[in-house]
C-alpha cells in the first residue's frame, strides 16, 4: 500500500447547486462542494444545518430534488444506494447500524458482500469458486481485523460489544468494501477521550496508509480542525463558508453562526 | 455432549470455516449417518421407517420456511401452497410426460421457486403483518386456481395418482424403500442449507433481517436479495411437495391448505428461527407430536372417555397442545430448542468447571 495521501489530486466528488426539501422544510439549500482525491474533508455546522442530509444525499438515501452529484465520471444524484456503494463508497452511520446478530467477522465480509460475485448454486454447493472466494475475502478481512485491533472479538456478535468498539467494527465494514470515497457521520460521537484519540488516529491512517478519500461529520471542533483538509460549514441548510480550517475559523459567519450575532450579544 | 475447543489448531482459514471445525464434530456427524442410513432400515420396522420418512419430508419444508422466515425475516403464511405447486407440476409431468423423479424434484421445486418469486415482489413494498397477509392471500388464491382448472388438477377429486419413483430399474413401492430416497434428498437439503447461509447470499439474508437500511448501505440489492430468499425457500417448499407426493402415492391439495402453512411456521418458531439445526429439531418436534398424543391418549384416554369419543378427542387436543406450545416457546424460549440445544453444549462446554 503507497502512500498517495495529501491533498492536491483531482476532484473524486462535485456536489453542483444540490437542494433537497421536506415539505416545508428546506433541508439542503443550494449547496456546492468539492472534495479532492486523497483529503479528509469535514462538514460541521450547528444541529439540523443538513449536514446528515448532505450525507445521505451522497449515499443514496436521499436524492437531490435540483443541482447534481457527481463521483468521478458518474453522475449519482439519481442512483440507488447500492449502486452507489459498488461505485466504491461506504459509509457509517450518526446511530450505528451494526448487524447485531453477526459476529464481527461476518459483519466485516458483509462490507465486502459488493466485491464477492458467488451466485445461489455455487453458495449450495461451496464447493470450487465459491470457497475460494471465501478464503480470498477472509484474509482481506483479517487485515482489517488486525488494523483495528480487533483480533480478539472476530467471533463475537457485535450485539455484546461496547459502544466504542461497536463504532470501530461499523468503521471496519466500511473500509472492508476498500472504498474510494468513505464517508463518516460523526464517527466519535458519544465516546471518550480516549475512544475518540483512537478513533482519530485510525481515520488519519486510513487516510495515509491507504490514501482513502474521507468526508466526515463531526462536532468535536478541536478534532476537526486538527485533522481536516477543507472544511465545510453548512448553517440552516446553506453552505455559510468553506476553507481550510484556519480561514473558516476565521470567518466571522462561521463565528456568528455559532457564538450568535454581535447585535444580540449588545442586546443581552 | 464434549464440545471443547482447547487444543486444537486451526491454521488455515479453511479449516477455520470449516461447517465442523473441531473432530467432535465430524465424527458425531459421521455417527448420526451411520445410525439413519445404516442402523435404522436394519432395526426398524416399515411403521417407524414411515414415521422417519415424514420427518425428512418436513425438515426440507421447515429448512425452506426457515431460510425466508429465520434468516431473511420476510414472513410467510402461504408455504402450502407453493409445496403443492411443486407437487402437481411433479405430479403432472410423471404422469402426462412419464419423467422420472430425477427431473420432476427439480423441476417441482423450481416452478415453486418461480411462483413463490412472484408472492415475494409485494415484499419490498410491504413488511411485517401486511406481507403475512400477502402471501396468506396467495395460500388461498393459489389453492383455488390448482382446484379449479383441471389440466392442473386433474379433475374433479383434484387429486392425481403418482407414480412410484423409479431408481435404476427399482421401484421404490414400500417405505421401507423410500426410505432411503427421502433420506438422501433431506440430507442433501441440509448441507445445501448449511452452506447457503454461512456463504455470501445467506449473509445478505441475515444482513436484511438485521439491519435493512445497512445492507442497502453496503451494496446489497435489497428487493433482490428478497426475491432469491423467497425463490430458494420456495424451490425447498417445491421439493418438500414433490417428496410428499411420491410419499403418499397421490397429489392432493387437501394435503397443503392453510393448518399445513401454519404446522411449517409452528417447526420453524418451536425449532429455532434462523437455525438449520432449530429447523431440523421443529420438524421432528411437530411431526412426532400427534404421534405421541394419539399413543398416549390411547393408553390413558379411555380412563376419561369411552372408546368411541377417543379419536374425537385426539384430534382436538392435537390442535390445544400445538397452541399452547407455540405460546410457551414464543415466551420462555423465543429462540427454540436450538437455542435450548445451545445451550446443554456450552454448559458441557465447561463442565464440571463452569467458571
Amino acid at each position: 500500500m503507497t502512500n498517495t495521501a495529501g491533498p492536491g489530486g483531482g476532484i473524486k466528488l462535485t456536489i453542483e447547486g444540490a437542494s433537497k426539501n421536506f415539505g416545508g422544510v428546506r433541508a439542503v439549500v443550494d449547496v456546492g462542494a468539492e472534495i479532492r482525491e486523497g483529503e479528509i474533508f469535514a462538514i460541521i455546522g450547528p444541529n439540523g444545518a443538513g449536514k446528515t442530509t448532505m450525507l445521505n444525499m451522497i449515499s443514496g438515501f436521499y436524492h437531490p430534488d435540483e443541482g447534481s452529484i457527481n463521483f468521478e465520471d458518474h453522475d449519482i444524484s439519481h442512483m440507488g444506494p447500492s449502486e452507489i456503494a459498488a461505485l466504491g463508497i461506504a459509509r457509517t452511520f450518526q446511530n450505528i447500524a451494526l448487524f447485531r446478530g453477526l459476529t464481527v467477522l461476518d459483519n466485516l465480509m458483509l462490507g465486502r458482500n459488493v466485491l464477492m460475485k458467488t451466485g445461489v448454486l455455487s453458495a449450495f454447493m461451496y464447493w470450487g469458486a465459491a470457497r475460494r472466494e471465501e478464503v480470498e475475502h477472509r484474509e482481506k478481512c483479517e487485515d482489517i481485523i488486525d488494523f483495528l485491533k480487533l483480533t480478539d472479538l472476530r467471533k463475537t456478535p457485535t450485539g455484546a460489544l461496547a459502544y466504542g468498539l461497536q463504532k470501530r467494527v461499523e468503521l471496519g465494514r466500511a473500509l472492508a468494501a476498500e472504498p474510494q470515497l468513505l464517508l463518516l457521520d460523526e464517527p466519535m460521537a458519544g465516546m471518550n477521550q480516549e475512544e475518540k484519540e483512537d478513533m482519530v488516529r485510525y481515520v488519519l491512517d486510513v487516510n495515509q496508509e491507504w490514501g482513502t478519500t474521507i468526508a466526515l461529520i463531526e462536532h468535536d471542533m478541536g478534532v476537526v480542525m486538527d485533522i481536516s483538509d477543507h472544511v465545510m460549514v453548512m448553517d440552516m441548510g446553506e453552505k455559510i463558508s468553506q476553507g481550510t480550517p484556519d480561514e473558516v475559523r476565521a470567518d466571522p459567519k462561521v463565528i456568528e453562526a455559532y457564538l450568535g450575532t454581535t447585535d444580540n450579544k449588545e442586546v443581552a | 455432549m464434549f464440545h471443547r475447543e482447547s487444543g486444537y489448531f486451526k491454521t488455515t482459514y479453511q479449516a477455520d470455516m470449516a461447517l465442523y471445525p473441531l473432530p467432535i464434530g465430524r465424527y458425531a456427524i459421521i455417527a448420526v449417518g451411520v445410525v439413519f442410513f445404516i442402523l435404522c432400515p436394519f432395526f426398524l420396522g416399515e411403521y417407524y421407517l414411515s414415521i422417519i420418512n415424514l420427518v425428512a419430508i418436513a425438515v426440507v419444508g421447515a429448512l425452506g420456511l426457515n431460510i425466508l422466515v429465520g434468516y431473511t425475516n420476510q414472513i410467510s403464511i402461504g408455504h402450502a401452497a407453493f409445496m403443492s405447486v411443486g407437487a402437481y407440476t411433479a405430479a403432472n409431468l410423471a404422469t402426462k410426460l412419464d419423467l422420472p423423479f430425477w427431473i420432476t424434484l427439480p423441476a417441482g421445486g423450481a416452478m415453486a421457486a418461480l411462483i413463490g418469486m412472484l408472492v415475494g415482489i409485494p415484499s419490498l413494498r410491504i413488511k411485517g403483518l401486511y406481507l403475512a397477509i400477502a402471501t396468506l392471500a396467495a395460500q388461498f388464491i393459489i389453492e383455488w386456481i390448482i382446484n379449479h382448472t383441471p389440466t392442473i388438477s386433474g379433475g374433479v377429486a383434484a387429486s392425481i395418482e403418482m407414480p412410484r419413483p423409479v431408481f435404476f430399474g427399482i421401484e421404490l413401492a414400500n417405505q421401507a424403500e423410500l426410505y432411503y430416497f427421502l433420506i438422501v434428498i433431506a440430507a442433501i437439503a441440509i448441507v445445501g442449507a448449511l452452506n447457503l447461509v454461512r456463504s455470501r447470499i445467506g449473509r445478505s439474508f441475515i444482513a436484511i433481517r438485521d439491519q435493512e437500511i445497512a445492507a442497502e448501505i453496503i451494496g446489497i440489492n435489497v428487493f433482490k436479495t428478497k426475491l432469491i430468499a423467497f425463490g430458494i425457500s420456495s424451490f425447498y417448499a417445491g421439493v418438500c411437495g414433490v417428496m410428499y407426493t411420491y410419499y403418499l402415492g397421490v397429489a392432493n391439495y387437501e394435503n397443503f391448505q392453510l393448518i399445513t402453512s401454519i404446522d411449517y411456521l409452528a417447526m420453524v418458531i418451536i425449532g429455532g428461527l434462523g437455525s438449520v439445526l432449530g429447523s431440523i429439531f421443529g420438524a421432528i418436534f411437530i411431526t412426532m407430536l400427534p404421534i405421541a398424543i394419539r399413543l398416549i391418549m390411547e393408553s390413558v384416554g379411555t380412563i376419561f372417555v369411552d372408546d368411541a369419543a377417543l379419536a374425537q378427542v385426539i384430534a382436538q387436543f392435537r390442535l390445544i397442545i400445538f397452541g399452547g406450545l407455540i405460546i410457551v416457546f414464543l415466551i420462555v424460549e423465543p429462540d427454540g430448542l436450538a437455542k435450548l440445544w445451545q445451550n446443554i453444549r456450552n454448559y458441557f462446554r465447561f463442565w464440571p468447571f463452569s467458571y
